[in-house]
């Protein structure tokens, strides 16, 4: 009898480990991430030779609830057609009956490994505004995301930005375009029942840590997006009272005190990035010449060059 | 606001101070409303001229030089009709041109056209 060595066997165990695609159009090339519900691997498309990000369930006991959820997660996202949500290429079930679905393969950094190496504030929360509006057109199409922290945003190669992960988004109202037959209702494909905690403990909000199901609206995300906007602008020395003053709002304990919609937040970033007034935050008369001063600065510098021209010249007419 | 009605406000402005610096010359301070007045004229006009540059041509480097050119070409025309002080007229309004260049080109509407 010959024996196996350790590294043999340990092939062999990664190889047991790993999905079987063969019936598929996919190789399998290496495991990208691990989450509750699935993992996440790299593989190539032969057909269109290129590489995409394939998830598949975890269980080996595939349930039709999970099989299901799974299918729902796919569908949610492909519905989400937008460049800040990656798109779904395609859906399907392996030989051992669990299912997977292929997305586009992101390279890229995520929003805190990017933040480790861009401090520019301006940089971040233009990344950051990206995000929210990703967020914000899902919203409009019903679906909320409710896992949003920094480790699910991306941020591509040519700086684009792409929010991940729909594994446990909850869809509140039919879609404006019904790509299926189902009702209104309906949270991350199945029924998340009342008391069940989803999402990230440090970015989710008040009502959804205390396991409030049918609590869960927009503003749910609008808390989650100020939490990362809070991680954003934790390691800046100055970040400015308006910037703070939004984070603020949207991560107010009472959802009625926080923005409405994702697409406020953006429009109230998208104001701060412009030197123009928040909504979040009433500015006192210095601060608002303030404000304008440094958006105006070269047309003042070029007035004080003018000025000072003029008294240059009044005095030297004067000796 | 326009970019020409910029133009002219921040040219009647920078054109109204020009000319009141002239109290300060006490040899021409019995002349002051005439001066202030003529050189408001000459702030809107200049105004004007760079506002509907502006709105022409959508160039900030294009607009500072228009401005600097027609700031500097009327301050000469006044220095001309005076006969003297050309560099404390001339070096003045051109940089009131080249404000008002800069000031036409960042701010005021900017007509949209129609794709058909």
């Amino acid at each position: 009898m010959k024996w196996l060595s350790d590294d043999n066997l340990d092939h062999l165990r990664t190889i047991a480990r790993n999905p079987d695609f063969s019936a598929t159009k996919y190789t399998f090339v290496k495991e990208l991430g691990h989450g509750g519900m699935g993992t996440v691997y790299l593989a190539e498309d032969r057909e269109l030779d290129r590489l995409v990000a394939i998830k598949v369930l975890n269980t080996p006991e595939i349930t039709e609830d999970l099989r299901n959820r799974m299918v729902r997660e796919a569908q949610i996202i492909a519905r989400l057609e937008h460049p800040g949500i990656v798109p779904v290429h395609d859906v399907g079930v392996l030989p051992d009956g669990r299912v997977f679905y292929a997305m586009k393969y992101v390279r890229g950094s995520r929003l805190d490994e990017y933040a480790a190496q861009h401090s520019s504030l301006r940089d971040r929360l233009r990344k950051f505004q990206a995000a929210c509006d990703a967020v914000a057109f899902a919203h409009a199409h019903g679906v909320i995301h409710r896992d949003l922290k920094p480790q699910n945003i991306m941020i591509g190669s040519f700086g684009e930005v792409l929010v991940l992960d729909w594994g446990v988004a909850k869809i509140t109202k039919k879609p404006t375009t019904d790509y299926t037959n189902e009702s209104v209702q309906s949270v991350d494909g199945s029924n998340t029942s009342a008391g069940t905690v989803i999402g990230t403990r440090d970015y989710m909000s008040p009502e959804q840590a205390r396991g409030e199901v049918s609590q869960l609206d927009e503003r749910a995300d609008v808390y989650s997006l100020g939490a990362v906007l809070h991680f954003l602008l934790k390691d800046q020395s100055r970040p400015g009272k308006a910037a703070q003053a939004i984070c603020a709002k949207a991560m107010a304990s009472a959802r009625d005190d926080r923005y409405s919609t994702a697409s406020e937040l953006s429009a109230d970033i998208g104001r701060l990035l412009d030197a123009e007034p928040v909504s979040a935050y009433r500015e006192n008369v210095i601060e608002k010449v303030g404000r304008w001063v440094g958006k105006n600065r070269f047309l003042v510098l070029l007035v004080l060059a003018y000025l000072l021209m003029r008294i240059f010249f009044i005095f030297t007419s004067r000796r | 606001m326009s970019k020409p009605l910029i133009g002219i406000v921040v040219g009647a402005i920078l054109g109204a101070i020009d000319g009141l610096t002239a109290w300060f010359t006490p040899a021409v301070r019995e002349h002051l409303g005439g001066i202030v007045i003529g050189s408001t004229l000459k702030g809107i006009i200049a105004g004007v001229a760079i506002g509907f540059f502006a709105k022409k041509f959508h160039s900030l480097p294009l607009g500072i030089l228009f401005g600097l050119l027609v700031g500097a070409l009327l301050a000469w025309l006044v220095a001309f009709m005076q006969g003297g002080y050309y560099f404390e007229i001339i070096l003045p309004g051109t940089l009131v041109g080249l404000i008002v260049g800069f000031a036409t080109q960042k701010y005021g509407r900017t007509t949209a056209t129609a794709n058909t």
